[in-house]
């Protein structure tokens, strides 16, 4: 692989600790790497260097981390993880309202990050989808509407496989409360998020193998849901 | 939509005003009756049922079955306040225990007999005093109701059953209510009432054949069936208003009932209330005030028939004019009524007749265009002239004598002068002290005088001397000249003074009003602005004055304020904290706790009272209506300014708050920015050097360390940052629907390698709904509770975990099976910085603080306890939202 095959990835983070690590990390991992210590750097590197996935520090000196994204978002389509501290529910779900792809929280695990990495830039390279959809023995036919677990085929509702497709089409990015209430039960809905309790509670009542410890859709607590599909 | 469609924004404000009052407010639902027996009681226990089947926190407050089988077996079951047992006078009373209904704070109470009154030295006369106080706590409340009760058809039922009704409530206290009528045609009722199902007191058993007569039971059958109706169309105009649908106050009409101290002015002025509701018309009431003087039983009975006006809805109004007509036309003029409503005299005595119809002759001629409606109305049998006569002597006799005291020294002089003058000269010197006299006194002793004047001229002077005879045409056109004439000029005089001292009272009443005005204006500070209430209150109605203001910091709702002239003993003070706390008037006068010493106004400015201001009266306390409405006058400045300088206060203060908050957030997010970049950097140092995978199996077992490490940091980093948030206030709720379980897992997956060496039992239902709490915070709560229990039991013991839903609460419980908590007050364990005697390294001493902290941010509570079979148990209880229903899905 030569160095021009490696995807770019440009760090804004106005931490030098954080920086160097992530710079030596993701070195160690094949990415090059571009860091800026502000958002408007950020902002003026992303727009040089169209790097391939931008890590986000939302609490950053100059801009809000979503001021950030939002111009960002004006002109790029390159991927977004954002780095948020453990209890800012909110900052999370805005960012990722405002078009981020994941985010990592402080402290983070380096596997997890790479994990994650890994994911947003494979969905932001793919350009056509899946028809088929894999996760551990579960199979979702998105052509075919067929849901089969272990081979033997699951009945589910309407809701239940609008659900679940939405899931599956964004498997292993985060989809918050908001994005999937809007999409499934409509504008007007983005508060009910009851009505998604219920129905992923339904769903991994008949998809999980151990309802009890769900292993398809993780709860990403007070942010939204996670599918977990094969690689 | 036109412009004239649309509605109203005043409106709207006004009606989404009503509608947050009515939510902070409980609701009332009433059960109401034609009559006794026709089952109400049981229709609301049937309600009540069905509310506790769904789980409502319901509670029988007083409950009236008369021994009925079928009503007590549909009461059995129903938690019940015990009655309050009062003995008054060797009999046994008992009551709501309104206190113990306070304290208890259901969501919905049952009241029976809404128009009870109570034993004598309850807190309020009547029962429906209590509910309104029920209400305003924020509790629903059920009660029943018979038609004959409400106040504005009283009357009505007393003229179709000929019965005088006593137990009445005002129908002020039924706005917003909602009602329920139990229906039941007369023949079914008076065959209940034939098989004795029916209760009724001994004593009006007699009266029970007059009483159930079947015209009586469909003329009340109606009464109940239209007020009810009536309710409906209200309830239907008021949503079309809010919904600019509709063509509301079409009508536009505006009734103005005239009011006096005659007793059938109370009937009039129900009979006004009526014709408003049904024209859904506004309506004032108003009395002239004549510059004659009034017996103190008048100015009770007027003060009863104004009291009756205000509490029926109308705008009252009070003017001085002694002629009544020009005084009435007047305001209606001013008011823009469109109808007159007056009442027809009962009797047509001779003097009556006269003055009687001349006035209804004259208000309908001036009137012009505004209608008239002249109304018979009865009154109670009041003997009126008995009783005034002697008063009349009894108030006056001391002027009359100082008067016959005057008359006869004039009658001296004129002995003198005699010898000088011709006798006709000395009427002119009678004349003068007649006139004299009429700029001193009232005009019955003018009358007197001119009258005993006039007999002694004829008796001492004109001759035949020293009788009554009058030989000569001449004189006795004179003494008849002489008594018209002294009668004529005393009394014009007389009147003149009288319009001046009416004057000048209206003047000194505006004059005090303003000088109340200026000197709130030019008050620079609070203290000044209180000392100057206390000092023109006093002064202008010859008062002790005693002002409180709400104290926050002390157990009572107000104290008063040290300068007051009128020290508050414990029990007015309480009067003074009732009448704030309900933003109602109390003590003398008034209708709630009359036997106080002073009279308590409580200060209310839009819907919340600023202070109270109580009033203690030298004299003997009777104020004239013209001064009930300075003082009214005087509440309503007051409470205006202390408002303007609560809002200033609280401006200043909302500043203060918003900068502090401002700094407050800004140095807890630098901090924790500054403590968790470190830490981060560590914890990824220790994951990336096991992700770069040339590690032995030691080096890798202590990055596992650093990060346990690490990750205990961390926790502590956030615990301390909440604290300080908790502590500050600034603890943001962010509260939704979760999966109970999520929750759990999160706060186990949280802790991590803490709990590996114990074993975690979870035990929650599979099919638990969802529950709306801050998932954050009950995040915490568990990380904190279960972290607590890995630290203080040794190593593979078990940790039981469990959720429930018990009742309208979510209990959480974390139980561990290790040595269980140490002797001691259990709630100091939620102390701050509170750790075991022999507390074992790991524990800050915070967690369960925060721990309460957090539950109790979320409506909940904590408590912790030893099991029985050893091991602590920490109980947390959270509220629990019922699911709203999901929308149907096709499948």
């Amino acid at each position: 692989m030569n160095a021009s095959d490696k995807p770019l990835v440009l760090i804004v983070d106005d931490e030098p600790q954080i920086r160097r690590l992530l710079t030596v990390t993701l070195e160690a991992n094949s990415y090059r790497v571009l860091a800026a210590v502000s958002g408007q750097e950020g902002l003026v590197l992303a727009a040089q260097h169209r790097p391939a996935l931008v890590i986000l520090d939302l609490g950053l000196p100059d801009f809000s981390g979503q001021e950030v994204l939002r111009r960002l978002r004006e002109w790029s389509q390159a991927a977004v993880i954002v780095l948020s501290v453990q209890d800012d529910d909110k900052g999370k779900v805005a960012a990722l309202d405002a078009g981020a792809d994941d985010y990592v929280t402080k402290p983070f695990n380096t596997d997890e990050l790479l994990a994650r990495l890994r994911v947003a830039l494979r969905r932001s390279t793919k350009t056509d989808a899946v028809a088929v959809v894999h996760a551990k023995n579960l199979v979702v036919d998105l052509a075919t509407r067929r849901v089969t677990v272990g081979g033997k085929e699951v009945k589910l509702s309407k809701i239940e496989y609008d659900l679940l497709r939405l899931l599956a089409r964004h498997a292993g990015k985060v989809i918050t409360h908001r994005q999937i209430l809007q999409e499934i039960w409509g504008p007007g809905h983005e508060k009910d998020t009851h009505y998604l309790r219920v129905y992923i509670a339904h769903l991994r009542e008949k998809l999980e193998a151990n309802p009890e410890t769900p292993e398809l859709i993780l709860t990403e607590l007070g942010v939204g849901y996670r599918f977990v599909a094969n690689d | 939509m036109t412009e004239r469609d649309r509605p109203n924004p005043d409106a709207l404000l006004a009606a989404i005003q009503r509608d947050e009052t009515r939510q902070q407010r409980g609701k009332l639902k009433v059960f109401l009756g034609m009559c006794a027996g026709v089952g109400k009681t049981f229709a609301m226990l049937e309600a009540a049922r069905r509310e506790f089947a769904d789980g409502r926190d319901l509670i029988i407050g007083y409950l009236e079955t008369h021994g009925r089988k079928e009503t007590d077996a549909l009461a059995a079951g129903l938690p019940t306040i015990p009655r309050r047992h009062i003995e008054y006078r060797g009999i046994q009373l008992s009551e709501l225990d309104l206190d113990a209904a306070l304290a208890r704070k259901p969501k919905l109470i049952l009241v029976d007999e809404f128009a009870h009154s109570n034993a004598p030295e309850s807190r309020h006369p009547k029962r429906y005093q209590d509910v309104l106080e029920l209400l305003n706590a924020g509790i629903d409340v059920f009660t029943t109701l018979n038609i004959q009760h409400l106040e504005s058809r009283a009357e009505a039922v007393s003229q179709i059953t000929g019965v005088t009704i006593h137990e009445t409530v005002p129908d002020t206290a039924l706005t917003d209510a909602e009602f329920e009528l139990v229906d039941l045609p007369p023949d079914e009722l008076r065959a209940r009432l034939a098989a004795g199902k029916v209760y009724l007191p001994e004593r009006a058993a007699t009266a029970q054949d007059r009483f159930f007569r079947v015209g009586n039971l469909s003329a009340l059958r109606e009464l109940a069936l239209r007020f009810t109706a009536e309710h409906v169309v209200q309830d239907v105009l008021e949503e079309r208003r809010a919904q600019g649908t509709g063509t509301p106050w079409k009508s536009g009409q505006r009734l103005l009932v005239a009011v006096s101290a005659s007793p059938t002015s109370a009937s009039l002025v129900r009979w006004t209330r009526r014709l408003a509701g049904e024209l859904h018309a506004a309506w004032l009431a108003v009395y002239v005030e004549s510059t004659r003087a009034m017996s103190e039983e008048d100015q009770a009975r007027l003060a009863k028939n104004l009291a009756l006006a205000r509490e029926l809805g109308a705008e009252i109004i009070t003017t001085t004019d002694d002629d009544v007509v020009r005084g009435i036309l007047r305001i209606a003029r001013e008011q823009n009524a469109t109808q007159i409503v007056v009442g027809k005299p009962a009797v047509w005595r001779v003097i009556e007749l006269f003055r009687g119809s001349s006035v209804l002759n004259r208000l309908i001629r001036e009137s012009g265009q505004i209608d008239v409606h002249v109304v018979r109305a009865e009154g109670e049998k009041v003997a009126r002239q008995p009783v005034r006569p002697e008063n009349f002597w009894k108030i006056d006799f001391r002027i009359y004598a100082l008067v016959a005291g005057i008359i006869g020294g004039v009658t001296g002089l004129n002995a003198v002068l005699d010898q000088f003058v011709g006798f006709y000269a000395l009427a002119l010197t009678y004349l003068f002290a007649v006139v004299l006299l009429a700029l001193f006194v009232g005009r019955g002793p003018v009358f007197f005088s001119a009258t005993l004047s006039a007999l002694l001229w004829n008796f001492f002077f004109l001759p035949p001397r020293f009788t009554f005879f009058i030989t000569s045409f001449q004189d006795g056109m004179m003494f008849a000249m002489y008594f018209v004439v002294a009668l004529v000029l005393g009394q014009l005089t007389a009147r003149i003074r009288a319009q001046q001292t009416a004057e000048r009272q209206r003047e000194q009443r505006a004059t005090a009003l303003y000088l109340l005005t200026r000197d709130l204006a030019e008050s620079p500070d609070l203290a000044q602005l209180l000392a100057v209430v206390i000092q023109q209150v006093g002064k202008s109605f010859r008062a002790d004055v005693a002002l409180s203001l709400p104290d926050e910091s002390e157990s009572a709702p107000v104290t008063a304020y040290f300068a007051s002239t009128w020290a508050l003993s414990d029990k007015e003070q309480t009067v003074a904290a009732w009448a704030f706390q309900q933003r109602q008037s109390a003590g003398r006068g008034t209708d709630n706790l009359p036997a106080s010493e002073g009279l308590h106004l409580p200060l209310v400015a839009g819907t919340r009272a600023t202070g109270v201001l109580s009033l203690r009266f030298h004299d003997e306390f009777s104020l004239s209506p013209a001064q009930r409405d300075l003082l009214d006058a005087f509440i309503r400045q007051i409470a205006l300014v202390f408002d303007r300088e609560r809002l200033r206060d609280a401006e200043t203060q909302a500043k203060f708050l918003a900068e502090s908050e401002r700094m407050g957030t800004m140095l807890l997010n630098s901090v924790s920015h500054e403590l968790r970049t470190p830490l981060a950097a560590i914890s990824s140092v220790a994951s990336g050097l096991r992700a770069a995978g040339e590690l032995n199996a030691a080096q890798k077992s202590l990055t596992l360390e650093l990060d346990e490490a690490t990750r205990r940091l961390n926790r502590l980093v956030r615990n301390l940052l909440d604290l300080s948030r908790l502590e500050a206030g600034h603890l943001r709720m962010n509260t939704d629907w979760h999966d109970l379980r999520d929750l759990l897992r999160s706060a186990l997956q949280n802790l991590g390698q803490s709990l590996s060496r114990h074993e975690v039992k979870m035990d929650v239902p599979n099919d638990f709904p969802p529950v709306k709490l801050d998932a954050i915070l009950t995040e915490q709560i568990l990380v904190n509770l279960l972290g607590n229990a890995a630290v203080h039991t040794p190593p593979g013991t078990k940790i039981e975990l469990s959720a429930r839903a018990e009742g309208n609460q979510l209990v959480l419980r974390v139980a561990d099976n290790g040595p269980g908590l140490p002797p001691g007050d259990a709630a100091r364990w939620f102390d701050r910085f509170q750790r075991g005697p022999d507390a074992v390294a790991g524990g800050t001493g915070i967690g369960l603080s925060l721990v309460k902290g957090f539950a109790e941010a979320q409506g909940g509570s904590i408590s912790a306890e030893n099991r029985a079979a050893g091991g602590a148990l920490f109980t947390v209880k959270l509220p629990l939202t019922k699911l709203p229903p999901l929308p149907e899905e096709k499948e």
